[in-house]
């Protein structure tokens, strides 16, 4: 039987079809890439803890869900299909249990049921919306989900006239502006002031047009230029709100950044100093027609400004620093656990995620492992800059995976600040930082001046007087020959 | 043998150094350097392979703020063909290209005068490498400024070298380097296009054989 096994793994070998040894039992693979761009294997960071489905609650299976929202300890599920949304409450011990199942509000004393929602909002001040797709509306709601103000498509919001008011998702920022995500509007969000008024497009993408595309359409008539697809703006798939107020948006445009971090003026603030731009996989393959650049649909960002976004591609989850540093990349297609079959939400409870799968209705509760939980918290105080502090998680991170990266370059910056330049290069010199390597190497050049500088001294000396010194000698001598 | 024992060393030496006087009169450095025959094969030889030891160098020993390649995919021989392949084509190239347009250099002058031309890039290029471990990565500026001097004087006196071994004006000489470079260019698209075809063929008839034995 052991034979049989050789042959057929030597055989799956030869045909290169990939053996894959998975380190955890999950049956989760996490990877990093490395500064050549190679992925590499990593330890997982985030592990299944639990897997909830609608069935488990006794309110059937959940429909087609699109949205997770999460506040305090309360999971919101916008179980589309069903027309419903479902609140779960996490408890400390990691069970979860049903709260309520809405499929109404309460409008002027009576019931107004959903029609196929697809976004919610939840504010800390208990204030709901809810973006009730098919019904063509925004509602919101005061806490016990009696409306306060229903939306509808806004007067002279320039929306083209064939297209239905199909708002999707839905976030209001701590001025209380309601911003939303609309299918079919490529002019970025819809933003209403307080009182539901429309007010203005924010936030839209600029349009990229290459030089290639300028020049084709230059040498095009008018008669060609009219059928050609026009050059306007990506529609944005996703809106969330962090915890400093800021929006983060997604799309899947290649041409566009895929994930956007609007402030109030409606501009991009992301930070983007990582090694690798913020779009997911940095090379990819191709595995049964799953091939192409990753397509961000969610984001779920934490205390200290780590995001992770959801790829629906192939069903990974891959995490950012506040510098946009890729920290783990990890998830996939599939009906396994921690894989998604048809991604559609994401959503962080402190540092806890659940991942919503449309097609199975399941949601995966994922949280740290030590390797996840070091990381965030070597980051905690390197984002305040308590460089020496969290270089002592940076070396517990390091421990766990020697491919880290950041840890590298957390330690190198602590040994730097602290003044020990040689050790600060070497590590800068293992992760092929350049920059910090050169920064360190200043300092050391400085100090290895100072240090040898009176050999320099003496040297120039010695070769100063010494050759004159003994042209005296000689011609005393000399003098004293003749003499 | 014989040729190896009358080597004159001294001889060998004096046209090696004789690049320094084209340094500083390259125009009547390479016009001596053919006619008068000061320079030889030997010397040029011996740039081309300082060359390739420099680049070599350069690729592994400079410090990595400057320099910074992936060592697990780092080739040797890739070094040497990047410099042994452009040298043949160019000489090839400029040759059939220059007999056509009345110029008086041999295929061997051509090399000569484009290996004696290489002679600043290896000096600059080999005086970078320890200089490297002494600057920082903000004075990469520098760093590279002398990188594009050594580029910058090899192709003036690639130029150089060709007016004077063909016999040009600066002209035609910039002229037919820039045909040389498009010559190049086919060459390499004829070469191409010859592997592909004779891959092709060579595919074809394999094909053929195995289906006349699956038939038989």
């Amino acid at each position: 039987m052991k034979r049989f096994l050789c042959i057929v793994l030597a055989c799956a070998m030869l045909m290169g079809v990939p053996v894959s040894v998975t380190a955890s039992q999950t049956g989760s693979f996490t990877y990093i890439y490395n500064y050549w761009g190679i992925a590499t294997p990593s330890p997982d960071a985030y592990t299944v803890t639990a897997f909830l489905l609608g069935d488990q609650f006794g309110i059937g299976h959940f429909v087609r869900p699109q949205h997770l929202f999460a506040i305090e300890d309360r999971l919101y599920v916008v179980d589309t299909g069903n027309s419903r949304v479902v609140t779960l409450r996490a408890n400390p011990d990691g069970t979860h249990d049903l709260l309520e199942v809405r499929y109404y509000a309460t409008m002027d004393g009576a019931a107004t049921r959903f029609n196929g929602p697809m976004g919610l909002f939840v504010s800390d001040w208990g204030d709901v919306w809810i973006a009730d797709t098919y019904n063509h509306r925004i509602l919101h709601m005061d806490e016990n989900w009696n409306v306060i103000r229903e939306i509808l498509q806004p007067e002279g919001s320039l929306l083209e006239e064939q297209h239905d008011f199909l708002p999707e998702n839905v976030a209001v920022d701590f001025t209380r502006r309601l911003f939303v995500q609309t299918r079919h509007v490529n002019r970025g969000l819809m933003e209403f002031d307080r009182y539901g008024e429309f007010a203005v497009y924010t936030g839209a993408a600029p349009v990229f047009v290459g030089w290639w595309d300028r020049l084709w359409r230059r040498l095009q008539t008018q008669a060609q230029r009219d059928v050609q697809a026009p050059f306007i703006p990506t529609e944005y798939n996703n809106v969330r709100v962090d915890h400093e107020g800021f929006l983060f948006v997604t799309n899947t445009n290649s041409n566009v950044d895929s994930v956007r971090r609007l402030n109030t003026m409606g501009s991009d603030v992301l930070i983007r100093n990582g090694q690798f731009d913020i779009e997911g996989d940095v090379s990819w393959g191709n595995i049964h027609g799953i091939t192409g650049p990753s397509q961000f649909i969610d984001i779920a960002s934490l205390e200290n400004d780590t995001f992770i976004a959801f790829d629906r591609v192939r069903g990974r989850l891959f995490s950012y620093d506040f510098q946009g540093n890729l920290l783990y990349v990890f998830g996939g297609v599939g009906n396994r656990e921690g894989h998604f079959v048809e991604p559609s939400s994401l959503v962080s409870m402190g540092t806890t995620l659940f991942a919503l799968d449309a097609h199975t209705g399941g949601i995966t509760r994922f949280d740290f492992t030590d390797y996840g939980l070091a990381i965030n918290n070597a980051l905690d105080l390197y984002r305040r800059g308590l460089y020496e502090e969290s270089a002592e998680y940076w070396q517990d991170v390091l421990r766990m995976n020697g491919n880290f990266r950041l840890a590298y370059l957390g330690i190198a910056r602590s040994l730097l600040r602290q003044g020990y330049y040689r050790e600060a290069m070497r590590y800068f010199r293992l992760e092929n930082d350049a920059q910090g390597y050169g920064r360190a190497f200043r300092f050391y050049r400085r100090q290895w001046m100072e240090q040898y500088f009176w050999m320099f001294a003496v040297a120039l000396g010695v070769v100063m007087i010494v050759p004159p010194v003994i042209k005296r000698i000689n011609k005393v001598r000399r003098e004293i020959k003749e003499a | 043998m014989a040729s190896l024992r009358s080597f004159d060393f001294r001889e060998y030496l004096k046209s090696l150094l004789y690049v320094f006087y084209i340094f500083r009169k390259p125009l009547a450095g390479f016009w001596d350097l053919i006619h008068e025959g000061k320079g030889s094969m030997a010397a040029a030889h011996t740039f081309v392979l300082l060359m390739i030891v420099v680049q070599v160098l350069r690729q592994t020993v400079s410090n990595f703020q400057f320099v910074n390649i992936n060592m697990e995919s780092f080739n040797i021989v890739m070094v040497f063909m990047q410099i042994i392949i452009p040298m043949f084509l160019w000489c090839v190239a400029n040759w059939s290209l220059t007999t056509l347009l009345d110029g008086k250099g041999k295929l061997s002058h051509i090399y000569m005068g484009a290996a004696y031309a290489l002679a600043p890039m290896i000096i600059i290029d080999a005086a970078l490498i320890p200089v490297s471990h002494v600057l920082t990565y903000d004075e990469a500026m520098l760093y590279d400024m002398f990188t594009q001097i050594g580029i910058g004087w090899f192709v003036l006196l690639l130029l150089c070298a060709m007016k004077e071994i063909h016999d040009y004006s600066f002209a035609k000489a910039i002229g037919s380097s820039l045909l040389t470079v498009l010559a190049i260019g086919i060459i390499l698209f004829i070469f191409i296009m010859f592997f592909a075809v004779i891959s092709d063929g060579i595919a074809y008839v394999i094909s053929l054989i195995q289906e006349i034995s699956m038939r038989l």
